[in-house]
């Protein structure tokens, strides 16, 4: 602990809550109507990280999900397909077959999921694991233990090290905001993780209520568009979990868009971790093509 | 995967208009009825957005204003005075209630008539109009116990004249108190937005208030100026220009009328280094171009600590590229109109003084459409005190930004100003807000927000921002004999 910690080093900007929370609840007062509305609810479609974390997780639920992510809804043509699906590692190596030609990514989680309550060789053992089955994408979690104690230089050498790990593959840092108590923490450990080398903040593994919420994605974006008017360099954003209506992920667009611009519409700066959003999405899709709601039985679950 | 969105543009999503009623003309609101006067004098309320006609409205003539004040008088002195505070208490409720029920017909006309974003009358005007409704209906029966040992009496006729930039929530601000305690009124519109008060009239002929109780004439300032020197008048009220504040105080000097004035502003807006920067930069935003920047308590001077200038300015520029200025009606809109031809030529010509006296200026990017009066968000940095753009009040959305260097210079140049209505402190820490509010010359101070208004909080100003206190308790006291 004789090293200055990085925290104040960054400087990271204090947060009042009160203010984001109103900012927050402002975009959710736009009003998004007809091609809009069909332009955003494809673009959620095409953001949306279809996700299974479950201990029970088999091959066969991973490869209803993989073909799932390639034939949202059939019956609907010209649909994009998800970005990609997210698995624990040892279901990375089956996704990426059943995926092959698709273009969707295989993303999966990492060190010590969703704890991340384990030793650092371990943890890179698991990212190397999952890299090698040809894992796009690693989805890790930040030691909230060490965070809570101040060991701010630990979390940043250990997202470091992971991220030498990912090689080629994309580095997605989870915050698990819902652990970390105040907007002030969730801004200095975005900042930390945007500086150790992440290609994406994400909020929450989806284990911890509260998930995502607007207020923290605000403060993440906040911390990402800060760090973009530094250095130009672009990074994107993961809300995950909590997210399962369209109208409240058309909101969340419309908030990257006004606080990051629309270069971060795209799937490659920003996505949805979600499993039931995208009936949703496809329901509301429906529903402008034909004038008229489905049920929910029309939808496959999986 | 490959999906590609280069832009992201949000479709119209207009209120519909269609629900709404209005007459083709207006008469006058006296002893409970609608009347058009013989005189037949007449001008028009337009929408500033498109032009368009909305209604013709009664230009009323001083035999108008004497027979709103015979009407006040002769409701005070029969049965208004002499109801207990319950039974007030009950109209004002039921008031409240009708205008809650009808607050989308009141928020379109009001957005309409004045040019105002439909998402400000809607969240805004009309639900906090409602709100001070309530809240001294439901000190109607408690006078009592607000002044207590002080045998609290009404005061008579009360003479209010309220401006253009809020016409309803103004109208309820002014209404409320006086009705609570037991005053009659003789409220006048502003020229350019009558409507909405002209609507609340017939709410209040539905609500079954006893005639006369409230009265509404409209027209422009000589029918003001004959409410004001009206010998049976008892109380003025008046919420508008400083210049037209101080007409009324010389108008009523030597007589025994009382008196509260609600006036001009130009208040500072003060943002430390240690602010949360980003919420700052919004409250900046609604400090100043919240309702096109026609709000006398907005956060028109913006005082940035020199450290974190740059920064702000950045972060500001980009927030404004976000706002969306244009049709009021459509519920995405930020911006809306400026009220009249003869506002936006004044703040055309303060634009112009500010670029003349040297400022940087700067305007966000944005469409405006072809009819109507518009102004883009606009921003002077690198102003001096000196400068006329620090100085006047300009009531459009036009920020001056100045810096400064520690907290005492900062009191020093945010009190340097005849105006002394509001304030808004941004720091992170609280004994420094304290120090602050301490220290302000204002009528309201607010830390880490901006624009912020509550029935229970006294709202008014110090200096040539005016004296009495409206809402809260302070807001009794302006109508009653304690």
């Amino acid at each position: 602990m004789n090293q200055p910690q990085i925290a104040r080093v960054f400087n990271s900007p204090v947060i009042d809550q009160v203010g984001v929370v109103e900012r927050a609840k402002r975009f959710t007062t736009r009003s998004i109507k007809s091609e809009a509305k069909m332009q955003g609810l494809e673009m959620v479609l095409s953001m949306i990280d279809l996700t299974t974390l479950e201990g029970m997780d088999t091959e066969g639920k991973v490869k209803q999900l993989c073909y799932k992510a390639q034939h949202l809804h059939d019956s609907i043509d010209g649909l994009p397909t998800v970005a990609a699906i997210c698995v624990y590692p040892n279901f990375v190596g089956l996704a990426k077959r059943c995926l092959a030609g698709s273009g969707i990514n295989v993303a999966s989680v990492a060190t010590a999921f969703p704890s991340g309550n384990s030793s650092l060789e371990i943890k890179l053992a698991d990212v190397s694991m999952a890299v090698s089955e040809g894992a796009d994408e690693i989805d890790m979690v930040i030691s909230r233990g060490r965070f809570h104690r101040g060991e701010y230089n630990f979390v940043f050498d250990e997202i470091a090290a992971v991220k030498a790990a990912c090689g080629e593959a994309r580095l997605k840092t989870i915050l698990e905001t819902g652990e970390l108590g105040s907007l002030d923490k969730v801004r200095l450990a975005s900042d930390i993780a945007i500086a150790a080398g992440a290609d994406f903040i994400k909020t929450s593994t989806g284990k911890i209520q509260p998930a995502a919420t607007m207020p923290v994605t605000l403060v993440m974006l906040e911390a990402i568009r800060d760090h973009f008017q530094k250095t130009g360099l672009m990074v994107g954003m993961k809300p995950a979990g909590g997210i399962s209506k369209s109208k409240l992920a058309l909101h969340y667009l419309i908030m990257v868009k006004e606080t990051l611009g629309d270069a971060w519409l795209d799937p490659k700066w920003f996505r949805f971790g979600a499993s039931s959003l995208a009936n949703d999405v496809l329901m509301q899709i429906a529903k402008q093509r034909t004038g008229a709601y489905q049920a929910a039985n029309y939808f496959a679950i999986d | 995967m490959t999906h590609q969105n280069s832009n992201w543009d949000l479709s119209p999503a207009p209120e519909s208009t269609g629900h709404i009623s209005l007459k083709e003309h207006y008469g006058v609101f006296i002893d409970g009825e609608f009347r058009t006067p013989d005189h037949g004098n007449r001008f028009q309320s337009i929408n500033p957005a498109t032009g368009e006609v909305l209604a013709e409205i009664t230009e009323s003539s001083s035999q108008d204003v004497d027979r709103a004040v015979a009407a006040a008088r002769a409701a005070y002195e029969g049965e208004w005075s002499k109801m207990g505070g319950r039974e007030r208490g009950k109209y004002l409720y039921r008031l409240a209630r009708m205008l809650q029920e009808k607050s989308r017909e009141f928020a379109v006309i009001e957005s309409l008539d004045g040019g105002k974003p439909i998402r400000e009358s809607r969240d805004v005007d009309v639900p906090l109009a409602a709100a001070h409704l309530f809240y001294y209906a439901g000190w109607a029966d408690k006078l009592s116990y607000a002044f207590p040992n002080r045998n609290p009496q009404p005061i008579g006729v009360a003479g209010q004249i309220i401006p253009w930039n809020f016409p309803l929530l103004m109208a309820a601000w002014k209404i409320a108190p006086a009705l609570a305690t037991g005053n009659t009124v003789v409220l006048k519109p502003a020229e350019t937005t009558s409507l909405t008060a002209l609507k609340l009239a017939e709410l209040i002929q539905e609500a079954g208030f006893p005639p006369g109780v409230v009265n509404v004439v409209t027209g422009h300032g000589d029918v003001g100026a004959a409410i004001v020197k009206h010998d049976d008048v008892d109380k003025v009220a008046f919420t508008g220009s400083t210049e037209v504040g101080k007409l009324i105080q010389k108008s009523i000097a030597g007589t025994n009328k009382r008196c509260t004035l609600e006036l001009g502003g130009k208040a500072a807006n003060i943002v430390f280094d240690d602010a949360a920067i980003d919420q700052a930069v919004e409250g900046i935003v609604n400090g100043i171009y919240f309702n096109q920047g026609h709000v006398c308590c907005a956060g028109s001077r913006l005082f940035v600590q020199e450290s974190i200038h740059d920064q702000l300015i950045e972060k500001l520029k980009h927030r404004m590229g976000t706002l969306i200025v244009g049709d009021p009606m459509d519920k995405n809109t930020d911006v809306g109109a400026i009220n009249s031809r003869e506002q936006l030529a004044t703040i055309e010509q303060y634009i112009e003084v500010g670029k003349q006296e040297g400022a940087e200026f700067y305007q966000a990017e944005c469409q405006l459409p072809e009819a109507g009066f518009w102004c883009r968000p606009t921003l002077f940095t690198d102003v001096a005190q000196s400068n006329r753009i620090a100085q006047e009040e300009i009531f459009g959305p036009v920020l001056a930004v100045q810096t400064f260097r520690t907290v005492a210079e900062v009191i020093k140049k945010a009190n340097n100003t005849p105006y002394g209505l509001s304030a808004g402190v941004w720091t992170d820490k609280g004994s420094k807000i304290f120090n602050m509010t301490a220290q302000m010359k204002a009528g309201v101070v607010w830390a880490n927000t901006y624009n912020l208004f509550d029935p229970t909080s006294p709202f008014g100003g110090f200096k040539e921002s005016g004296f009495g206190r409206e809402g809260g308790l302070h807001g009794l006291s302006a109508y009653l004999e304690i």
